[in-house]
Formats: structure tokens, sequence, C-alpha cells
């Protein structure tokens, strides 16, 4: 299996051809989901720019402790994950299960900071609609975009977690060779999640905080 | 061993940055440390993009679907702030 001719998929007949055409396919993903998230950044920074002070208030109401947690143990994880990528494709078994593993865990790990962040931010009521806690009204507006910009980046996440797991399973049951460019696609993927949070740390959790 | 240690440096150089930009949001250096906050985030994407994703041995096809998807978010800023900053 671990033979580059047993790799090959139609319609590709050479194996070097076929990795570069399934990380063009999954470079053309991300550009997607770039604009995805880009335009949430940018309906942001409109924002921002119409109610700064506002947003600036928000922004103290976000912890700070748990966003740093949570961006070093992104961070690390991508680490992990370019041990992974890099130690398969030359056969290294070991490297490869263990990398992955800790991914997930730090994957995990990741999720379970954001869910007490998340409770503690519910039992101070900083959800918008009625008997928000925070004035002037726009502080709501910060809130809107903190909820849906994490929230959408930690179901990106949680996919990573699963495919992660997903391949995991698939090399410790010899299913999936170590060369096979899967394993380079899903890390792409799990840097590119590890990147929406280098953004949303700052305007979140820094920007305008000590004013 | 040499698939850790690279990317080792990497993941001090981005802890670093963490710890920096930190250090630069509490200064309390006004607009100063939103831009350095901002130019510090730009950084670690940089490291990510180019030497954990690879970006810096891809072929020039890779580079350049990776940069497409840049080139069509400058035209989304640009319209869009075309129109909220001349209002």
């Amino acid at each position: 299996m671990t033979d580059a001719s047993a790799l090959i998929r139609e319609p590709w007949e050479d194996f070097a051809r076929q990795k570069e055409g399934v990380s063009f396919g999954f470079w053309i993903f991300i550009a997607s989901e770039v604009m995805f998230f880009g335009g949430l950044f940018f309906a942001f920074a409109v924002d921002r720019y119409l109610h700064t002070q506002a947003f600036r208030i928000g922004l103290q109401h976000t912890d700070l402790t748990y966003g740093t947690i949570n961006t070093a143990l992104l961070m690390s994880s991508s680490f992990f994950m370019t041990a992974v990528v890099r130690g398969a494709p030359a056969g290294l078994r070991r490297t490869t299960v263990f990398g992955l593993a800790v991914c997930a865990a730090l994957g995990v790990g990741f999720l379970i900071t954001k869910g007490i962040e998340y409770h503690d931010d519910i039992s101070k009521g900083l959800i918008p609609g009625a008997g928000f806690p925070l004035r002037p009204d726009a502080t709501q507006l910060f809130f809107g975009f903190y909820w849906i910009m994490t929230g959408v980046h930690a179901i990106h996440l949680f996919v990573g977690i699963c495919l992660v797991l997903l391949i995991e399973t698939l090399i410790v049951l010899r299913r999936l060779p170590l060369q096979s460019p899967t394993i380079e696609i899903i890390g792409l993927y799990w840097h590119f999640v590890d990147i929406i949070w280098m953004i949303l740390f700052p305007i979140l959790y820094l920007l305008g905080r000590w004013p | 061993m040499h698939v850790w240690i690279k990317p080792a440096g990497v993941w001090i150089a981005l802890l670093a940055l963490l710890a920096a930009t930190i250090g630069a949001a509490h200064a309390e250096l006004g607009a100063l440390s939103i831009a350095l906050n901002l130019l510090i985030a730009g950084i670690c994407i940089g490291l990510i993009g180019i030497l954990f994703m690879n970006l810096a041995r891809s072929s020039v096809l890779i580079r350049l679907a990776a940069a497409s998807g840049l080139f069509w978010l400058l035209f989304l800023f640009v319209m869009t702030a075309g129109d909220y900053l001349s209002r």
C-alpha cells in the first residue's frame, strides 16, 4: 500500500500530479472560506468604525485569559500538525499517529475552554436582546459578532477534530497509507482554522482593551 | 527528529508573538497598540501560511490559488470601504 502507484486515482496517471491537483483544489476551497470569513471581518470593521467606543466597551467584557489560553492551544496544535504533514510522507508512522492524537486533544482542549467561556458569558447575560447588561446599545452589535464569529470558528474546529480522528483511525487500522495526499489537505484545513483564530483573537480580545 | 526541529522554531516564535501582542495591548499606546496588534496578527498568519502550510516550497499554481483568495478579498474590502468611508 505504500507504493505510490497504489494511491493513484482517476483521472491522474502520475502521483505527483495527483498530489498537486488535490492541493490546488483544496486551496480553492480555502480561498472560498477566506471570502466567507472576510465578509464577517469586514462587517465587523465597518461597525467598529461606526461605533468605536461601544465596541471597545464590549471588548473589555470578553475574557482575555480564556482567549490567550485558546490562542496558545491552537498555535501548539498547528506545530504538531506540521510535524504530521512532514513526517507522514517520509513513512514516520509513530510520529504521525502521535502528532494527530495531540492535535485532536489540543482541539478538544480549545472547545472545552471555549465552552467554559461561553458559560461565563451566558451567566453574565452577554447575549444580545432584551435585558442586555451593557450600554450603549451598540455593545450588543459587538457581542452579536462575538457569538457568530467564535461560533462559526468553533464549528470549523469541531469538523477539523472529526477529520483528524477519522484519518487517525484509518492510519492505525492501516486503511490509509501514510503517503496519501488526504493527510496533507487535512493539515491545510487545520492550519486555516488556526489562522482564522489569529484574527479573531486580537479583534475580540485585544484592540483597545486598555485605552 | 528533523520533522520536529524546524516547526519547533516557528512554534516558539508564535508563542513569543502571542506574548508580544498582549504586551503591546497592555502598554496603552493608543492607536499604536491597535496597529501593533494587527501587525503581529499579520506576522502570525504569515508564519503559519508560508512555513506551516508550506507555501514557501509550493508550486506557482498553489501559490496563485492561495493569493487569489486574498486578491478577491481585496476587491471586497476596497469597494465596501469606498462606500462607507466616502459617505
